[in-house]
């Protein structure tokens, strides 16, 4: 069911479609896969239709007076105007039920809460806009972007239909197992949202959050960033995949190989040296999935917020100056450490991009060794 | 109102200057309440531009009109304009216009701390706004302005910001000041405690808790500003301190400021029900009891809008029983309201009306809100739409409500003319069938899991997204006609009485409508 929408909206057929497509979207809360957001979905439930029946009395009694005691119908008014009896009946009466509906509240709070004894731990770290995840137990970690084409958001493509809940690389967890998620962030406030887990927990800067889940079924489920986090708030999104425990040995051993020989090759690049056009294509990939989003595609930044990287002295001259700003980040800005979330070829590529592109002719190359060599000084 | 007609005996007192230095160096209640309605009307308009900024780019999914950064700029903003551009100065001015005459007083006590405390607002609001037009624009961090986001991470306007919020705060802390003054040492003989108009209590309560709220936020605004210009560390763990410190102080200020924005319109509802139902107010004591243990609540609720940020489980079970508790005097007020109404006789012009939905609206927003305290459902409510649908019935159909439905119960009494009840009638219908376009459906999308302060959304929640943002359009264009309704009214119309309506007691009843440019300059026999 691949919607494309387009400006074509009337009036009418966007009535009808809003009866007819309604199907598409849930309209209450997901029950999810764990047993906590079942009993979350049922204090939901519980607390909703406890509303709905004093909202039906209240309402009725209501209604039926507007109905009777008006004045068109001559009536004459009353002129009682206390009654203590009737007072304390309505402050005892719900009193009692919310009583009665603390008590359920309460026990899934306390079991949501317990984090001990978890198989596998992830820590979980926001950072604008995007999530990394460690795994505790093993060499596996991972950043994990936004999927979803520019050109899908600024309506050039048609829309998939995961639009914007959908990244390069998804969490993934064995099921049947306690997962516990130790949040945390490298910047601002992000909050950690999967509906199907029921669990949403912010990610602080400078402190640890924890949460829980055991998943049951394998699937894909999906979420998204939930706390203001800044510009690209919307476009950080969380997907995660339950596997079988066997399945999932099986991925974190491929990963870690995976990440081993990124490693390795790493190593290999130092001695090597990359062609302007090779650093330029690999560049340009990196900056527009990493830098555009402040520093925007044309380089011109956004004035007041994020610099300019065109025709900027840092881009223009002090290689080595240029090269620290990106391993490090600079602290009291908005501009992260990308040492450990880009490679060295990416990050030798995504400097020549920056020193070459929009009019920044300045023929020089960064070779890898070059950021090595900056890593190295800085007593990486 | 500039053509008042007063009546004999008070003509050689009504000095004033012409033009707008009557309105500048003006310490009188009546003209003061005026300035703050009509600053207040505008800004609505103002912060409603902006929600249909909002609303035009969420109309469908894909980016269209604005960039993600100018979006944030637009809730954030529409979130400061509203909260303290519209509904704290039109319930200001309310209390301007009505509490003297109420308690039978001939104007507030401080009159000059009162033309201050109006004259630095519109100030304050224009720093605001040109904080836009900054290199970079204005405040983008919502209008929560958590911190890391609103120190490290903002943008060069967060000075101007700060310094705004520091103006208007000074102003709702003056106004507070001169309404406590003025209830404690101003009522006429006889007019003892029990015997206020409720409006006049739930606006001195309001005025307690302003005053003990603004100082903080106050403390936390200029710890934004050193943290983000003088590198002090409140809210940098790197430097000591804790970003989530920002939000205990943020909404121990917060959340006795949604009450500051709610017990007022109590009190409006409790004068125009039974008006309207020609019969006393039920339980006029027991409303009393009510408002003052719904403010004392309010200062024991506010991490219950931090669930998430990870307290203690007991600490979380302490809010969640405290923020339940809530729902109880609440209760109590709408059980009074409906017991008022009972065997009552009843009329339905434009304030009834309002009123009426009012008490509807209002429940359907703190139903949601006692589903909102139940934290393990409050871990999927949180931030959503859900909570936006919330917050929106509670103060649009409930404060901006109430306030709409006090301008249309005492416009006749403030111009002296009746207005048109038929455009009335039309602007009542329009607004209740938009505003619930707008916001009922906000639910579902909210618990169907849509984050709120998002520019963009997935796929599913198109369709739903498309018939708010049209319930939007509709809800803005229907404030058209208020306007129309009160220019129409100020203009001309139906002479009114002092009466005014059939039901109608109390002090500002008894005075000649239009209102005299001095009422009470000898106190009333209060019966």
């Amino acid at each position: 069911m691949t919607k494309t929408r387009s400006l074509r909206w009337s009036l009418p057929t966007l009535l009808l479609a809003a009866t007819v497509d309604a199907t598409d979207m849930p309209l209450n809360m997901t029950k999810g896969v764990t047993e906590i957001s079942q009993q979350v979905y049922d204090l939901h439930m519980t607390i909703f239709w406890i509303c709905c029946v004093i909202g039906a009395v209240v309402f009725g009694i209501m209604f039926w007076s507007i109905v009777r005691h008006r004045k068109a119908r001559g009536v004459q008014p009353a002129q009682f105007h206390e009654s203590t009896k009737v007072e304390i009946l309505w402050t005892a009466i719900p009193v009692l039920i919310l009583i009665v509906m603390a008590i359920p509240a309460t026990k899934t709070l306390i079991a949501m809460e317990d984090t001990t004894e978890a198989d596998v731990t992830v820590l979980v770290t926001g950072s604008q806009w995007k999530w990394h995840y460690k795994y505790l137990d093993n060499d596996v970690e991972f950043y994990s972007l936004l999927a979803t084409p520019k050109e899908q958001i600024i309506n050039r493509f048609a829309k998939g239909d995961n639009y914007l809940l959908e990244v390069d690389r998804p969490l993934v967890i064995p099921t049947g197992k306690k997962v516990r998620f130790l949040m945390t962030s490298d910047d601002v406030i992000h909050s950690w949202w999967v509906p199907a887990f029921a669990v949403k927990k912010d990610a602080n800067p400078g402190f640890i959050n924890e949460a829980w889940a055991r998943v049951d079924e394998p699937g894909v489920y999906r979420g998204q960033c939930a706390e203001l986090c800044g510009k690209d708030h919307g476009f950080m999104p969380i997907v995660v995949i339950a596997k079988s425990p066997a399945d999932y040995e099986q991925w974190v051993n491929g990963e870690a190989e995976r990440i081993a020989k990124a490693k390795a090759e790493e190593q290999e690049l130092l001695a090597m040296n990359m062609s302007m056009e090779e650093l330029m294509s690999v560049g340009e990939r990196t900056y527009t999935a990493y830098c555009a989003a402040c520093h925007q595609p044309n380089g011109e930044g956004l004035p007041g917020i994020f610099p300019a990287l065109k025709g900027s002295a840092l881009a223009l001259e002090n290689i080595p100056g240029h090269i620290d700003i990106v391993l490090n980040g600079k602290t009291g800005t908005a501009m992260q450490a990308y040492a450990k979330q880009l490679s060295l070829k990416e990050i030798a590529a995504v400097i020549t991009y920056e020193r070459n592109a929009w009019g920044n002719n300045t023929g020089e190359l960064v070779q890898a060794a070059d950021v090595h060599a900056v890593m190295q000084g800085k007593g990486e | 109102m500039s053509a008042v007609v007063t009546d004999h005996e008070h003509e050689h007192h009504d000095h004033k200057p012409a033009g707008i230095k009557r309105w500048l160096y003006t310490t009188n209640h009546k003209d003061i309440g005026t300035m703050y309605l009509v600053f207040a009307l505008i800004m609505f308009f103002i912060g409603g531009a902006m929600a249909m900024v909002i609303r035009a780019e969420l109309f469908q999914p894909g980016m269209q009109f604005v960039e993600p950064n100018f979006f944030n700029q637009m809730t954030t903003v529409h979130g400061l304009i509203m909260v303290f551009g519209a509904v704290m100065p039109a319930f200001t001015g309310l209390a301007n216009w009505m509490i003297p005459m109420m308690i039978g007083a001939p104007d507030m006590a401080l009159p000059r701390m009162n033309n201050w405390s109006f004259w630095i607002l519109p100030f304050a609001f224009l720093i605001l706004l040109m904080s836009l037009f900054m290199p970079g624009g204005g405040p983008s961090f919502g209008w929560t302005f958590y911190a890391p986001l609103s120190t490290t991470y903002s943008g060069d306007s967060t000075a101007l910001f700060v310094f705004s919020v520091h103006i208007m705060g000074i102003s709702s802390i003056m106004g507070a000041i001169n309404v406590i003054v003025t209830i404690f040492n101003l009522r006429a003989p006889g007019m003892t405690w029990m015997k206020m108009p409720l409006f006049v209590w739930t606006w001195l309560i309001t005025a307690f808790l302003l005053i003990m709220v603004m100082p903080v936020l106050a403390g936390v605004v200029t710890m934004v500003l050193t943290d983000k210009y003088f590198g002090t560390s409140f809210f940098d763990a790197a430097g000591g301190g804790d970003p989530v410190l920002f939000q205990h102080i943020f909404w121990f200020f917060g959340h006795p400021e949604v009450y500051i924005m709610i017990l007022p319109a109590f009190g409006i509802v409790s004068s125009i029900v039974p008006t309207f139902a020609r019969k006393p107010l039920f339980g006029y004591a027991s409303m009393v009891y009510a408002t003052s243990s719904i403010a004392l609540l309010s200062f024991l609720v506010w991490a219950h809008h931090m669930f998430t940020t990870g307290m203690p489980v007991a600490g979380a079970l302490f809010f969640m029983y405290c923020t339940m508790l809530i729902a109880v005097p609440t209760g109590v007020k709408v059980f009074n309201w409906v017991a008022t109404m009972w065997r009552g006789a009843m009329t339905f012009e434009v304030p009834m009306m309002f009123a009426l939905a009012f008490i509807v609206l209002f429940t359907i927003g703190g139903f949601s809100g006692l589903m909102l305290a139940i934290t393990p459902a409050d871990f999927q409510y949180h931030d959503t739409y859900f909570v936006v649908a919330h917050f929106h019935y509670v103060l649009v159909t409930g404060a901006v409500f109430s306030i709409i439905a006090a301008a249309y119960y005492w416009l006749p009494k403030w111009t002296g003319h009746m207005y048109d009840e038929k455009l009335g009638q039309w602007h009542f219908w329009c607004s209740l069938i938009s505003v619930n376009m707008l916001f009922f459906p906000m639910h579902f999308v909210g618990l169907a899991g849509m984050p709120r302060r998002i520019p963009d959304y997935a796929l599913q929640f198109a369709d739903f997204n498309a018939f708010i943002s049209i319930g939007g359009f509709l809800f803005g264009a229907s404030q058209l006609i208020f306007v129309w309704v009160l220019v129409k009214c100020a203009r001309g119309g139906k002479k009114a009485t002092a009466q005014v309506w059939e039901g109608a007691e109390g002090l500002e009843w008894e005075v000649p409508s239009p209102a005299p440019y001095h009422t009470f300059e000898t106190p009333p026999v209060i019966k």
